[in-house]
C-alpha cells in the first residue's frame, strides 16, 4: 500500500490527507500544532471546547466533516504536536525527521518517516514591514491577533488599529471585534485607484470567486456596523510609547508606498496589528529541491507536482489564494500523489477551482503586492532584524563599508538575519533593501526549527543526520 | 489593563467553563484556564512583556503569534527557549524572563 505523509493540518494538508486516503493510499498527517485546523481554523482547543466555534470561522462545517473523516479512517494515522525539523534525501527519496512533543520540550520522540510520496501543505506566515517602534510591545503581526483571538478569545489590546495591506486585514479586524476591542481603523496600503483596477479589472472572473467576494462584503458590512473607518492609502509609519505602544502615527501614502510628507497624523491606541502580506513556509519545499517561481512559491503543474518526483504541494506555498484555493488544490495533490486518477469528475472539479483560485491570487497581488515606497518610512534607527536588534543604518553602513549588496554577506557582517528565527521576520526586507531577491536566497535553511543539541545528540546513530554536525546552519 | 481575556459569560464563542490553573512568573502568581498558552495567560492577565532583549536591553513580549518569530521564548520550569505562544500552559509551571536565548538555529 503506498504510504502518503502529508505536512500539515490546514485546509490544504486536510483535503490532500482525505483524498489520498480515499484514493487508496495509507496516510500519515503530520501538524505541528497540537489539533487540526491549521492557522485559517485555528480555534479553542479540545481542552476548552467552545459551544458555538462556527461563528468565528468560514465552512467550519467542512473541516469539522473533514477532521472527523480523517480520524475515523483506519488507513490514517493523525499526529499531532509533530514539528519536521530536517528534511533529507537518502538515495533519492525523502526522509523527514520529526520531533514529537511538547513545542520546544526535551526528551520529545523522535520519528523518521521514508514515505513513498509526500504532500507539502506548510502554509504562510504574514509579513510585516518594518517601521518605526514595530520592536515595541503591543505590536503583533495581524496574524497573531487572529491567532490570540480565535485561539484563546485573547484581543491584544482596547483600542487597536490595523494596517498594511491586503483582504487578511478584514478578517483580522472581526475577530478583533468579536473579541471584544474597539477597532480604531483600518488602514490599506494599496490606494483606492491600485486597489480598483486589481480588483475590478476583468469582473467576469469575479464570478467564480463569488463565495470569497461575499465573505469579503460580510466583513465590510460588519466594519460599518461598528463604525469602523477604513481607510485606503495609508499606513502606520510609526509606533509610539514608553515600553509599550500608546500611540501610532498614521500617513497617506502614493501610489509607490511612500509616505505624503505633511498628512502624518497620531492616533492614540495601546495595539496595532499589521500586515503586508504572506510569506509561504518553504524550508521542507527548499530541503526537497523543489524549484521556486520567480515570486518565490513553490513551482507546481497542474496536478500540483513539484519539479522534485514524489513530491507534491498544495495550499499558500505555492500562492496566496486562500482557503477555497487550499482545499482545492489539496485534493488534486492528495489524489495525485496516492497514485489515482486526476481526471475523475471531482479532480477536474477541483482543478477547475484552482485556476480560479490562481486568477484571485494574482488579483491580490495586484491590488495589495508591497510596493517599494514604504522603504522612506525607515529611520537610521529602526530595527529592521527584530533578533539582532540590527537598524536599518546599520544594515546600510556595512552596504558602504564591504560595498556588497549580498544579502549572506551584508548578515554575516551586520548580524542581520541570524538570530532564533533565521531571518524568517526579516529575510524578505533584507532582499529587499539589498536588491538581490534571486531564489532561494534566506529561504534556504537546513534546519526547518531551531533544534535543542541534546535532541540532536539522542537521535538513533543508524540515522546519520548530515545537518547534524554543523547544528549552527547558516552561521558557519 | 490593555490585553485582556473575552469574559466567558459575554463570549459569542460560548467557551467552556473554566479550570483555573495558576503559573509562578517571576515569582508572581498569574491566574488562567486550562487550553490557555503560556502568552495566553500572560496577555489575558494584561501582561504584553516578558523577556528582554540583551543587546538593546527592550521588552519583547509575542509578535507572531504562531512560533515564527521567538521574540516571546520564555523559561520554563528550568528550560530555557520555549515559544510563550505555542507552549499550553499546566498548573503550577514555573516561568522566569530570559535573555537572549541559546537555541541551535
Amino acid at each position: 500500500m503506498r504510504h502518503v505523509v502529508v505536512v500539515g493540518a490546514g485546509p490544504a494538508g486536510l483535503a490532500a490527507a482525505r483524498a489520498a486516503v480515499e484514493a487508496g493510499a495509507r496516510v500519515t498527517l503530520l501538524d505541528a500544532g497540537d489539533g487540526l485546523g491549521g492557522q485559517y481554523w485555528r480555534h479553542l482547543p479540545d481542552t476548552r471546547p467552545a459551544g458555538r466555534e462556527h461563528v468565528l470561522h468560514h465552512r467550519w462545517e467542512t473541516f469539522r466533516e473533514l477532521g472527523d473523516a480523517l480520524r475515523a479512517h483506519p488507513a490514517v494515522t493523525v499526529v499531532p504536536s509533530a514539528q519536521v525539523w530536517s528534511l533529507e534525501r537518502p538515495g533519492g527519496g525523502v526522509r523527514l525527521n520529526v520531533l514529537v512533543g511538547e513545542p520546544d520540550g526535551v526528551g520529545r520522540d523522535a520519528l523518521a518517516l521514508e514515505p513513498d510520496a509526500l504532500v507539502l501543505a506548510t502554509g504562510a506566515h504574514d509579513r510585516t514591514l518594518p517601521f518605526p517602534g514595530w520592536q515595541l510591545p503591543g505590536v503583533y503581526s495581524a496574524g497573531a491577533a487572529q491567532a490570540l483571538a480565535k485561539g484563546e478569545r485573547v484581543a491584544v489590546g482596547r483600542r487597536v488599529v490595523v494596517a498594511g495591506a491586503g483582504p487578511f486585514l478584514l478578517p483580522v479586524a472581526s475577530s478583533l471585534l468579536q473579541t471584544g476591542a474597539t477597532v480604531v481603523g483600518v488602514h490599506e496600503a494599496g490606494r483606492i485607484g491600485t486597489l480598483a483596477r486589481g480588483w475590478l479589472n476583468r469582473p467576469w472572473e469575479l464570478a467564480g470567486a463569488a463565495g470569497k467576494a461575499g465573505e469579503l462584503a460580510g466583513y465590510i458590512a460588519e466594519l460599518i456596523r461598528h463604525r469602523v473607518p477604513w481607510r485606503p492609502g495609508e499606513a502606520v509609519v510609526a509606533a509610539h510609547g514608553d515600553g509599550q505602544v500608546e500611540s501610532v502615527t498614521v500617513a497617506r501614502l502614493n501610489e509607490r508606498w511612500a509616505p505624503i510628507p505633511g498628512t502624518e497624523r497620531q492616533v492614540e491606541a495601546d495595539a496595532v496589528c499589521v500586515s503586508h502580506g504572506f510569506t509561504p513556509r518553504l524550508e521542507l519545499a527548499v530541503a526537497a529541491g523543489c524549484a521556486l517561481t520567480p515570486s518565490r512559491f513553490v513551482m507546481v503543474d497542474d496536478a500540483q507536482a513539484t519539479s522534485v518526483p514524489g513530491v507534491w504541494a498544495a495550499g499558500e506555498i505555492t500562492g496566496i489564494a486562500g482557503a477555497d484555493a487550499a482545499l482545492a488544490e489539496g485534493t488534486v495533490a492528495g489524489t495525485a500523489a496516492a497514485g489515482g486518477d486526476t481526471r475523475t469528475a471531482t479532480a477536474r472539479a477541483a482543478g477547475r477551482a484552482v485556476s480560479r483560485a490562481r486568477a484571485f491570487a494574482a488579483r491580490i497581488e495586484s491590488a495589495h503586492g508591497v510596493r517599494g515606497g514604504w522603504v522612506s518610512w525607515l529611520r537610521d534607527d529602526t530595527v529592521v532584524c527584530r533578533c539582532e536588534e540590527t537598524t536599518y543604518g546599520r544594515v546600510r553602513e556595512v552596504v558602504e563599508l564591504t560595498g556588497s549588496h549580498e544579502t549572506r554577506s551584508v548578515k554575516l557582517t551586520s548580524r542581520a538575519g541570524l538570530g532564533p528565527c533565521q531571518a524568517r521576520m526579516c529575510g524578505r526586507t533584507l532582499e529587499e533593501l539589498l536588491g538581490d531577491t534571486a531564489p532561494p536566497g534566506v529561504d534556504r535553511r537546513p534546519l526547518v526549527v531551531p533544534v535543542r543539541l541534546g535532541d540532536l545528540a539522542s537521535l538513533p546513530s543508524s540515522h546519520p543526520h548530515p545537518t547534524a554536525s554543523h547544528p549552527t546552519g547558516d552561521q558557519t | 489593563m490593555t490585553s485582556r481575556r473575552m469574559p466567558v459569560d459575554r463570549d459569542p464563542v460560548e467557551p467552556g467553563p473554566d479550570r483555573p490553573l495558576t503559573i509562578l512568573v517571576d515569582g508572581e502568581p498569574v491566574a488562567g484556564t486550562v487550553g490557555q498558552t503560556i502568552a495566553g495567560v500572560l496577555l489575558a492577565a494584561g501582561r504584553r512583556e516578558w523577556r528582554t532583549t540583551s543587546a538593546g536591553g527592550a521588552p519583547r513580549g509575542v509578535f507572531c503569534g504562531i512560533g515564527v518569530c521567538f521574540d516571546c521564548l520564555v523559561d520554563v520550569n528550568g528550560l530555557r527557549d520555549v515559544r510563550a505562544c505555542l507552549r499550553r500552559a499546566r498548573d503550577g509551571d514555573v516561568v522566569v524572563r530570559q535573555g537572549e536565548p541559546e537555541v541551535v538555529a
